[in-house]
């Protein structure tokens, strides 16, 4: 494997008990790219994702087949301390969650678990998340108002921001615009580009044009399978495979 | 159908609809109807006798001797907040323990097995309780730590073990609410279980948990039967733990059958004194569970 590979999956199926949810994946991730994941509802985009971080392990009966390497290590090794594994890859979900406390809370949440305690030191910590996230212009004035009062946007900024303070590597994001306005949207899209320069970003979305706006190179998976993988720019204008082309024009999905 | 008929449907139709909103005011009010009644019947009889003797007197007064015209209540107050406090430290922790237990740790399997019998514990006569307390516990007590055996501390114990499938019920409840995408979102951010439960499931569930222990509070404040069978009775201020103690209710309960002109007052007037310090304690509850609500 290469050094720019961040991420590789080779063979890699999920099953949840009898059903086989992806199947038999072989990609890689590029260190320093936005991958883009692209495909129609219930193609295993988010369970994708989710064995990343191995969130899937919470799901009673799931196994898998295959391999996933995240810097050459191999996560599903019994050895693997999944918690330090879930801190580096930090995961926003489609609906926004804050928990049910103060915009600093939230984002001093990660920070507070690491045992960093020190009014000065949160405070950085805090603000830095903000300002990487985008949000920090718009709430720097009522940190202490809860996360719950923010705007959907705004919410979805700071469960990035949220993320970025326990340093992860990686940022997975799970459709994370499907419920904001353009104007949100935008923004959040904005934060993702500056972001690329420190992290490695897999963004899941049900906006092929999303793809086509961030992602460096985007993924086509349709009923768990991977279809194409590719330069956005390539899958966007000529995809090799048809299925691809078809979900592109809307004519299934 | 013409016009009358619909007419007709539509009238009979209304007169149905505020029938069914008459009685069912009617019965909510009859609910509360009760409370007035109790609040006004307990008053009446309850404070004339305290005016009499004074207010002071009769709270603060450390001699409870009816025959004697003597009756202050202060041992008694002292009493039931002891037993109701040690029934609290021994009841919420050991009760919020087995709720996250058995919300976040047990299998699916053992929740729906230990959960019903857990519950199977708030239908158990109190006078069971105080059976086995008299039985196990009293004896235990006057062996290991001394004493008449007879104390406040059998009485915390067993309210403590009375009040625990009410706490863990309703709060493995309120913790089962909270939405999993708060406990999703806290583990990918490489929270551990526990980390989770500290940090995010008991801060959502808060206004559960608290509802669980005032619940349980009252219960203990009130109860009488198992009180009456362990606490021992004595209307002295306890002055430690094995100290035998009378509880509000108990000198209701103990007295009532005999009680005739103002020692029957003066026993109402107990009466009035509970249910003030259980409208306090409420407010309280109320009052801290609603104000942490406004600023998570």
């Amino acid at each position: 494997m290469t050094n720019d590979t961040a991420i590789e999956v080779r063979g890699f199926s999920q099953y949840f008990g009898e059903v086989r949810k992806l199947k038999a994946l072989d990609l890689d991730v590029k260190r320093n790219e936005i991958l883009g994941i692209i495909g129609p509802a219930r193609s295993g985009k988010s369970t994708f994702l989710c064995a990343l971080n191995r969130l899937n392990d919470l799901v009673r009966g799931s196994h898998h087949e295959g391999t996933i390497r995240i810097d050459g290590c191999d996560i599903y090794d019994p050895g693997v301390d999944v918690v330090a594994l879930r801190r580096q890859l930090g995961m926003v979900f489609a609906t926004p969650v804050p928990l049910p406390r103060s915009i600093f809370e939230n984002v001093a949440f990660g920070a507070r678990r690491e045992g960093i305690r020190g009014r000065t030191r949160l405070d950085g910590i805090v603000r830095d998340s903000l300002e990487k996230g985008g949000l920090w212009e718009e709430v720097k004035d009522r940190l202490e108002t809860s996360g719950l009062k923010l705007s959907g946007g705004q919410q979805q900024r700071l469960c990035l921001a949220r993320i970025l303070a326990v340093a992860p590597e990686y940022i997975l994001l799970d459709e994370p615009t499907s419920g904001l306005d353009p104007i949100s949207t935008m923004k959040i899209e904005e934060s993702l580009r500056r972001l690329k320069k420190e992290y490695t970003i897999v963004l899941v979305t049900n906006n092929t044009k999303q793809a086509a706006r961030v992602a460096d190179r985007t993924a086509f998976f349709l009923n768990g399978e991977l279809v194409e993988i590719g330069m956005t720019a390539k899958i966007f204008t000529a995809p090799d495979d048809t299925r691809t082309d078809d979900y592109l024009r809307g004519r299934f999905g | 159908m013409d016009g009358t008929a619909k007419k007709r449907v539509g009238n009979k139709l209304e007169r149905n609809d505020r029938l069914v909103r008459l009685a069912l005011l009617v019965i909510a009010f009859s609910a509360v109807s009760v409370l007035v009644v109790i609040t006004v019947f307990i008053v009446g009889q309850g404070t004339p006798i305290m005016f009499r003797y004074g207010l002071k007197s009769f709270l603060a007064g450390t001699s409870w001797y009816p025959s004697e015209k003597l009756f202050g209540l202060w041992p008694m107050i002292v009493g039931s907040l002891f037993v109701t406090a040690g029934a609290l430290v021994i009841g919420v922790p050991f009760g919020l323990s087995c709720a996250i237990v058995l919300t976040e740790f047990a299998s699916k399997r053992v929740r729906g097995i230990i959960k019903p019998i857990i519950e199977l514990l708030a239908g158990i006569p109190s006078v069971v309780y105080g059976f086995m307390g008299v039985i196990i516990l009293v004896p235990f007590i006057r062996k290991t730590f001394g004493g008449p055996g007879l104390s406040v501390l059998a009485a915390s114990i067993i309210l403590g073990i009375m009040i625990l499938p009410t706490i863990i019920s309703i709060s493995v409840d309120s913790l089962q609410a909270v939405p999993p995408s708060y406990r999703e979102g806290s583990i990918a951010l490489g929270a551990t279980r526990w980390q989770t439960v500290k940090m995010v499931l008991f801060p959502a569930a808060r206004s559960g948990i608290i509802a669980s222990i005032i619940l349980g509070m009252g219960r203990a404040v009130g109860e009488t039967m198992a009180t009456i069978m362990i606490a021992g009775n004595a209307a002295e201020v306890p002055h430690s733990l094995l100290a035998p103690v009378r509880t509000l209710t108990s000198n209701v309960a103990l007295e009532m059958s005999y009680a005739t002109g103002e020692h029957r007052e003066a026993l109402f007037a107990t009466g009035v004194v509970l249910f003030v310090i259980i409208m306090v304690l409420n407010t309280i509850a109320n009052a801290t569970s609603a104000k942490r609500r406004k600023q998570p």
